[in-house]
């Protein structure tokens, strides 16, 4: 037994964090909000540089060959400090790519980041639906997966996605598409005739989503094995949960700071109890929340069959880790905490609009409910 | 990372994996319709098993071998209690004693203790129960009044009275908490005994809890006569050695909160037998919240394992383990009586049990208040609420405190 990071993993935040620590982020983040969507630096080339492209695809296709875990490191560092980096829909793709014999020929230029790929988005049936579905564009109701038609390892896929991570100026996306029922992975490359891909924000400037439209657009069938389909949706929770608890830190390192250097009645507020018990809550819904995070990072490869309750654990006590934090800090600095020129409100738009991403917080609720139900039945 | 067994732990785990497979037949049985119900047939077959627990080297995992013990890490620890939770049979009776007051004595206790006492209290032959806590002594713990004075043969008389002791009215000795200067600071007057339970002028009473049921006991103590080598630690030593057992506290909570039984799947198997709730949106997404809060302390667990395997002391932030396990329950016996409905808090339901258990639980091992002062303070750095105990003797503090009200 043993959970904790090695000297590796270690270094590779570190490493992170220093190369994060050169851009001006939240500055960037502020100003892209005001309009000025040229402030937003491209720190794709930073990503490049540092090898996060490839991180989940192995060394023999050019990549490093790391693991989820590592993968996590990386966005927790890029959500401390709200980096818009399109890493996430990149690193997933190439989870899906790796898995599958066919995806191999794509792998080169998308490990080195000459190539971007973005992940479509499609959820695994769970015990009450039966279906894989896509986050809609409106409401509650889930939306269908994409349709392929056509057989062996050519397909035309048909379907529409909302709020896909990433998507913008990506050239390739990687997901799930139904044909005759059946779940089968499907590349497209966005130059293909059918694609029309929408650039969308929402109330997070460091967000880049998109709406895929997908006309008949030819694709390529990949031979994923069908758990490894599914395995990338809990992915995308587990690097989402990451990248929240990276968000987290900071914001609870900040209101801390703060704290201490406050003076109310002659003494610190942090001395309060009020304000003491509200910042050890945000502490124990983050250290729960990295709890699940070594879980999820380790069942990945340690336990496949665990991943997806891990996965979406982690996925909704981050979530619910988030929201708590932003709005503790906004809280314990007052006033200014709510004011345009404060950097809680980013963190607070951050945690808003990912609680609503990748089939939501409550999403990810509701399926630990599902497979602890599913493995209480099974016992 | 790596959960699983390294090929040394593996072997360990099937050593003790066989040993409890070869004596099951002689634990005793305590659920289902042979189960003992005599409540002193039950504790008998429990000191007995303990026994036959420390005889097979399950007992006293991590005690040095020269105690008794097996000299081994808190992994081989977890992997026993694991196992013993695997095999369906009880743990140790004491596990107040060998978890918490006989490493203690181990730290702080002379030769001459060491081999009186840690022998009998790991194989079940002497129960201890832990004599801290006060009526007005919980969270500000160094505020005990129970008093030891000395004679001048340097034996001790001990008066006062001691609240929420486990274990006490079978118990053999306790481990006690006194203070014995009342004109120093209040963290500086006080000094750690070993009592004899059946000694003159001890009294115990069972104290009733919202289930019916006495858990816990209020312990008297009546000009009670003490031996000069009772005292563990040194006299004026206390609070030092208190210390150390609140520590051991914390890692007994950490390592062995699974023990509780408050975990995801047990609550998940009762929603999940009931077809309606089981459905639910409302339903789902409180058992999700809960299991996956409750999923988080077993790997906050191997965490802090990892971190000891490594020779750290483990920390204060240990607390927040018990308060999501303590809310976490508390939210599912909700839950879970409401999807019940009525039934639920019927006299023998394991929910009504768990149901009036929590609330008194919430206050055990420090209450959420104390842990989050302690937890804010020592490990996000806040500073503490201005205190107006500092520094003054406690003989002081008493009568200003009696002067406001």
């Amino acid at each position: 037994m043993n959970l904790a990071l090695s000297d590796e993993q270690v270094f590779l935040r570190e490493a992170a964090r220093g190369t994060l620590s050169r851009v001006k982020t939240l500055e960037a983040a502020r100003a892209a909000l005001d309009g000025d969507e040229g402030a937003l630096p491209d720190l794709w080339p930073t990503a490049k540089e540092a090898g996060w492209p490839g991180l989940l695809i192995g060394e023999g296709d050019g990549g490093a060959g790391l693991d989820a875990f590592d993968a996590m490191l990386i966005l927790g560092e890029c959500g401390r400090v709200l980096a818009a980096i399109p890493l996430l829909g990149h690193l997933l793709a190439s989870a899906i790519l790796s898995d599958a014999p066919a995806g191999a020929p794509l792998l080169g230029p998308l490990a080195v980041g000459d190539r971007r790929a973005a992940y479509l988005p499609v959820s695994p049936p769970d015990d009450i639906s039966g279906q894989w579905s896509a986050d809609p564009a409106h409401g509650v109701e889930r939306a269908p997966a994409p349709i392929a038609a056509g057989s062996g390892s050519e397909a035309r896929v048909g379907g529409e996605l909302w709020f896909v991570p990433d998507a913008p100026d990506a050239d390739l996306l990687v997901g799930v598409a139904l044909r005759g029922g059946e779940p089968v992975g499907v590349a497209i490359e966005t130059s293909a005739d059918g694609v029309t891909i929408e650039t969308t924000r929402r109330y997070d400037a460091t967000r880049s989503l998109g709406h895929v439209s997908l006309d008949d657009a030819e694709a390529l069938v990949l031979d994923a094995p069908p758990d490894s389909l599914a395995a990338a949706w809990y992915l995308a929770q587990a690097l989402l949960a990451a990248e929240s608890i990276g968000s987290v830190e900071t914001a609870l390192e900040v209101s801390v700071a703060y704290a201490k250097d406050r003076h109310t009645f002659g003494r610190a507020i942090g001395s309060y109890q009020a304000v003491k018990h509200s910042l050890t809550e945000v502490l124990r819904q983050l250290d729960n929340g990295r709890s699940l995070l070594y879980y999820a990072g380790w069942a990945r490869r340690g336990a496949p069959a665990e991943f997806p309750l891990a996965a979406s654990a982690a996925r909704s006590v981050a979530g619910r880790a988030l929201d708590q934090a932003a709005r503790t800090m906004i809280s314990v600095h007052g006033g200014i905490g709510a004011t345009w020129e404060h950097d809680a409100p980013l963190y607070f738009r951050r945690a808003q609009l990912s609680r609503r991403l990748l089939g939501g917080t409550s999403g990810a609720t509701d399926r630990v409910a599902s497979e602890l139900m599913a493995q209480a039945s099974a016992a | 990372m790596d959960l699983d067994d390294t090929p040394q732990q593996a072997a360990y785990r099937e050593q003790v994996r066989n040993w409890l497979e070869q004596h099951k037949p002689e634990a005793p049985v305590l659920a289902g319709p042979n189960a003992l119900r005599e409540e002193s047939e039950i504790i008998a077959a429990r000191r007995a098993w303990q026994g036959k627990l420390a005889e097979g080297g399950l007992a006293g995992v991590t005690w040095p071998k020269e105690y008794g013990g097996q000299g081994l890490g808190p992994i081989e620890q977890v992997i026993c209690n694991q196992e013993i939770g695997r095999a369906r049979v009880p743990g140790i009776l004491d596990a107040i004693g060998v978890g918490m007051l006989g490493p203690t004595i181990i730290a702080h206790g002379g030769d001459e203790q060491k081999t009186r006492y840690l022998g009998p209290m790991l194989h079940g032959d002497e129960v201890w129960c832990q004599l801290f806590s006060e009526p007005a002594a919980g969270s500000d713990l160094a505020a005990v009044q129970a008093r030891a004075r000395r004679e001048e043969d340097g034996s001790w008389r001990l008066s006062g009275q001691k609240v929420w002791t486990t274990n006490a009215q079978f118990a053999s000795f306790g481990l006690l908490l006194a203070r014995t200067d009342s004109d120093v600071p209040k963290h500086k007057g006080l000094t750690m005994f070993i009592v004899p339970m059946d000694a003159e002028g001890v009294t115990v009473r069972g104290l009733r809890q919202i289930s019916g049921e006495a858990e816990f006991n209020e312990v008297f103590f009546d000009d009670v006569a003490l031996d000069a080598d009772a005292v563990v630690g040194g006299a004026g030593n206390g609070w030092t050695t208190a210390l150390t057992t609140l520590m051991f506290e914390r890692v007994t909570i950490g390592l062995g909160s699974e023990g509780l039984g408050y975990n995801s799947a047990r609550f998940a198997r009762a929603i999940a037998a009931e077809e309606d709730a089981r459905e639910d949106p409302e339903v789902r997404r409180a058992l999700g919240e809960i299991g996956s809060e409750l999923m988080a302390v077993r790997f906050t667990g191997y965490r802090t394992l990892t971190a000891l395997q490594k020779g750290q002391v483990p920390g204060p932030e240990a607390g927040l383990a018990k308060i999501t396990i303590v809310n976490g329950a508390i939210r599912a016996g909700d839950l879970i009586a409401d999807v019940l409905g009525p039934d639920a808090l019927s006299a023998d339901s394991e929910w009504a049990y768990m149901i009036s258990f929590l609330p008194g639980l919430k206050s055990a091992g420090g209450t959420e208040e104390i842990l989050r002062n302690t937890i804010g303070e020592r490990v996000l750095g806040l500073p503490p609420a201005p205190r107006l105990d500092k520094g003054i003797p406690f003989s002081e503090l008493r009568s200003q405190e009696a002067t406001a009200a």
